[in-house]
């Protein structure tokens, strides 16, 4: 991995949400642009090109944590405003509002999406999980527990997105390398700069979940 | 006042009580402590000003200027008002606009949508004028003029110690370069972001902000009301570094507009605002020319600068040379250059880092021109007082012993003794960088404990948590002097009503509130003592505090447990405790070394960063595990300044062209180093109680400079320029290759 993230990042920028919507103008929108995590496989327009269907708001049905939820959205809500402002499920940060920082990483159906570049519309039916259904009756998820232990954080606004990320990597990759690890956390930005301990905390949390540390 | 001089003492300050010994063998203070807050973090359960939701909530914007510099002819809200869902609006700015961002009105609407929608139907007629957006353009001939007062080239600062024409008189070389830092931008993770509250004619305000007491003192002079009767609060910030240490406009719009409805408004700024309108740190171009013996000895300086903060003074930048270096002969001249951007904001370090990055890249390129090693030409210009071995002597200095560690961990014996001796393309080099920075905290500062008869102990400080582990320091001193634990503490911070502590900001927070709770801490156990030594029958200096009791020194097996010696205060009763004065007739201030490895490719112009050693004396360290985060932080910033960081400016349209975080590039872990923090752990017992400095700047201060001079150190040539992008690197070694030629 001798390219730097920033070359990944303008390669994979081409999909972006502003982009998109301008393209097929005001309203009508229907069409995912769930855009990959930098460093993982992007899940573009290419595999999910279903026309759009014009609609003032459409009844959908996700599942959040394990929670059923039925709502009403909008064509222009995201996941992200769905998450934030009508379930209250603040721990997934809103940053940059445009899939460049990882802020709003959440897993959808498992896989790695800045919620800010997922339209609500399209989530009619999956699995979303997000940093509050991580913990299992009080116990914290072995990646949140290796962020405290390490201090992988600072401030803590990137947090969930980071942990977010760390989680994905190690559901598909129980045994990353340092360089796997790099790649899976390379779409999150964290300004305080505490790489080193978050890359640390997700590498001893792959430890402790292989049964080398309780 | 500068931003240096925040850690003043207050009028009021005491002296520290006499008869106190010397803190030691702690249990907590200086251990490895994670935080007591972490569970809240990692699960989300932090609530960040961003998060907060109140009911009858509206959502404010603000409209802003999409100029760099015009008039506001007409205004009319009534369209924006007329909109189903829009509350309130106001017009915050009449007449000249001064920079692209500046607020102008805002709206109240029950969604962000219907507010922004709301924003487009507010009409307003500007006459656009001639601006000015980069340090050269203010100076050229027929600038237009940006303040209404006054050039646009301002004197800053200046400075005379000694005679400087004798001083280059006597000088065997007379050596001048200069450097170049760029406008960097806070880019905080949680933009800035209020949410104001009125109930009757008091008010309270959510704000994300590094400075609690600082934001409802403003607030109350911009709203014209007793500061009695404002409330500010912060539970949980995403980063400030400087750009969250006062009141905002959108604070004020959103109390005004909460006023206006009768209902709560929250603003919220959206990254593209927060690139443009809350500051960044400004330019500084900076040269020095000094006069040197060919041992080494300094014989004269000379140091001009000029700073672009755009509408703000900029930074001056000479402390570091003020002090640093044995010089007799100094001259120093700052000026301020005007433009038309959004006055800079204090940034990690203000002045400090830029005028480092030209210091210690002078220092490091003079040693090469004098055949010397760069640590040895630091080290023959040592100083123990300030001003230059001039004044006041170091109350300690521990910076010798970061060089020891910092060079040896780095393996600085191993570098390339000439500047660009590597062959080949990809070439490696050492460099290091010195620090220093106030950090001695703020005598005055307030903090009490509470301790309630059924044991329980809550600990209330006005200060701030930015990040940097406040309440986990807080606890720790609480339950090390109480014979707790840490968990046995609550604390309770971030509020107006909670007593005065300083900004977070200065590296003031844990050299100000760490001593006051230490101090509220032994006025508690102290009564504790009597009372339990009254109970077991034995005198108050024979009881022995640890492990949740009180017991008989003499006889162990004897004891009261915390909860039944606090049963005998029979009420809830509080401690106040005061940050005490530091001895006279000394200067307090933090020291650091770093030392960086890079690799350069000489035919990409690409830099890799590949090890950091940061050594810093910050007094006692109170928490080992979150300080050596906040130097993985500095360093790491430093690095992405180095590099990556510009807030660039479009000179024709006066705009910024990459006002997000896909085109402000920050670094990111895959440009992480392995940083290797390192403290030399020289406790002063005459700054306070604890003998703790600040640690907040300190690791920014020479963390881009270190990776220009490895920089130096591997291709012969110093960029004099950050961030050192790839085609600043070729342009250098192109002309390096020229002069050879």
């Amino acid at each position: 991995m001798e390219s730097g993230s920033h070359n990944n990042k303008k390669r994979k920028k081409t999909y972006t949400r502003r982009a998109f919507l301008k393209g097929v103008g005001g309203g009508a929108i229907g069409a995912t642009v769930a855009t990959g995590l930098l460093g993982s496989a992007p899940l573009g327009p290419g595999q999910d090109s279903a026309e759009p269907a014009v609609f003032e708001s459409k009844p959908i049905t996700l599942t959040v944590n394990g929670k059923l939820q039925r709502l009403t959205v909008k064509p222009r809500e995201t996941l992200l405003h769905v998450l934030r402002e009508r379930l209250r499920l603040t721990g997934t940060k809103r940053t940059c509002d445009r899939g460049e920082c990882g802020g709003c990483t959440v897993l959808l159906d498992g896989k790695p999406v800045y919620a800010c570049m997922v339209l609500a519309a399209r989530t009619d039916g999956r699995q979303v999980r997000t940093v509050e259904g991580l913990a299992v009756e009080g116990k914290l998820h072995p990646v949140q527990q290796a962020f405290i232990d390490k201090d992988a954080f600072q401030c803590g606004f990137c947090t969930p997105g980071f942990i977010m990320s760390g989680v994905a990597l190690l559901e598909g990759n129980p045994s990353p390398g340092d360089e796997e690890i790099k790649a899976a956390l390379s779409g999150n930005l964290c300004r305080c700069g505490n790489y080193q301990k978050i890359h640390e905390a997700v590498a001893a949390a792959s430890e402790r979940m292989r049964g080398g540390l309780k | 006042m500068r931003y240096k001089e925040l850690g003043q003492a207050l009028p009021g300050a005491k002296p520290a009580p006499a008869g106190r010994p010397p803190a030691q063998n702690f249990k907590y203070i200086g251990a490895y402590l994670p935080r007591v807050d972490g569970e809240l973090i990692v699960t989300g359960a932090a609530a960040y000003t961003h998060d907060l939701h109140l009911e009858h909530m509206l959502y404010g914007k603000i409209l802003r200027s999409p100029h760099a510099c015009a008039e506001v002819v007409a205004l009319d809200l009534a369209p924006a008002l007329a909109l189903p869902g829009v509350k309130a609006g106001l017009r915050l700015k009449e007449g000249r606009l001064n920079y692209l961002g500046e607020p102008v009105a805002a709206v109240a609407a029950v969604d962000e949508a219907t507010a922004e929608e709301a924003l487009e139907l507010i009409k307003v007629e500007y006459k656009e004028l001639p601006f000015v957006v980069s340090e050269e353009a203010a100076q050229a001939e027929g600038a237009p003029q940006v303040l209404a007062e006054g050039p646009n080239v301002q004197k800053l600062n200046e400075l005379t110690r000694g005679d400087v024409d004798k001083g280059f008189g006597e000088a065997e070389l007379i050596f001048e370069r200069t450097y170049r830092t760029s406008w960097e931008v806070h880019q905080t993770a949680e933009t800035h972001a209020s949410l104001a509250h009125w109930e009757g004619d008091s008010l309270t305000v959510w704000d994300s902000t590094q400075a609690v007491h600082s934001v409802r003192d403003g607030l109350a002079r911009a709203l014209k009301m007793p500061a009695a009767k404002v409330r500010v609060i912060k539970k949980y910030m995403g980063g400030g570094f400087g750009s969250k240490l006062g009141v905002n406009d959108h604070t004020v719009a959103a109390a005004l507009l909460a006023g206006q409805a009768r209902r709560p408004v929250k603003i919220v700024l959206t990254r593209k605002e927060n690139s443009y309108c809350v500051g960044y740190r400004p330019s500084n171009r900076v040269t020095i020319k000094a006069g040197v013996k060919k041992d080494g000895t300094l014989t004269a300086v000379h140091f001009k600068n000029f700073t672009c903060g755009g509408l703000g003074r900029g930074d001056d930048c000479a402390d570091p040379l003020v002090d640093l270096y044995r010089c007799l002969n100094l001259k120093v001249e700052e000026y301020s250059v005007f433009a038309h951007a959004c006055p800079n904001r204090p940034t990690r370090a203000p002045g400090h880092t830029q005028g480092t990055f030209a210091l210690e890249g002078f220092m490091e390129e003079l040693a090469a021109e004098l055949g010397m090693d760069p640590l040895e030409l630091r080290l023959r210009n040592y100083t123990t007082k300030n001003q230059g071995d001039t004044g006041t002597p170091y109350s300690t200095k521990g910076l010798e012993q970061c060089y020891k560690l910092g060079a040896e961990k780095i393996g600085w014996q191993g570098r390339h003794k000439r500047p660009g001796q590597a062959a080949g393309r990809m070439k490696r080099g050492l460099g290091m960088a010195s620090q220093i920075w106030p950090g001695a905290g703020v005598p005055g500062t307030l903090a009490d404990l509470y301790v309630y008869p059924d044991g329980s102990v809550e600990v209330q400080c006005g200060t701030q948590d930015i990040g940097c582990g406040t309440r986990t320091f807080m606890a720790a001193i609480a339950a090390e002097t109480l014979g707790l634990e840490p968990k046995d503490i609550t604390v309770k911070i971030g509020d107006s009503d909670y007593p005065w502590a300083p900004v977070s900001g200065g590296s003031l927070t844990a050299p100000s509130v760490g001593p006051a709770v230490r101090d509220a801490a032994l006025k508690a156990v102290e009564q504790l003592k009597q009372l339990a030594g009254k109970k077991l029958g034995i005198p108050a200096d024979q009881v022995a505090v640890a492990d949740r009791k009180f017991a008989n020194a003499q006889n162990p097996s004897q004891s009261l447990t915390f909860a039944e010696a606090a049963r005998e205060l029979r009420r809830e009763t509080v401690f106040h405790g005061e940050r005490a004065l530091w001895a006279p007739g000394f200067d307090y201030q933090t020291f650091g070394a770093q030392f960086a490895e890079v690799e350069v490719d000489t035919e990409t112009g690409r830099i890799r960063v590949l090890r950091v050693v940061a050594a810093h004396d910050v007094g006692r360290v109170l928490n080992r595990l979150t300080a050596e985060s906040q130097v993985l932080g500095g360093v790491l910033q430093g690095l992405s300044a180095a590099l990556f960081e510009q807030k660039t400016m479009d000179r024709s349209l006066g705009r910024m062209v990459n006002a997000n975080l896909h085109d402000y590039k920050v670094a990111t872990i895959q440009d992480c180093p392995e940083i290797i923090p390192l403290f030399a752990d020289v406790v002063d017992e005459r700054l306070n109680i604890l003998g703790n400095k600040g640690l907040g700047e300190p690791p920014r201060i020479p963390s881009s400079a270190v990776i220009a001079n490895a920089v130096f150190n591997a291709i012969g040539v110093h960029i004099g320029e950050i961030p050192m992008t790839p085609d600043r690197v070729l342009e250098a070694l192109k002309k390096k290759r020229e002069v050879r030629s």
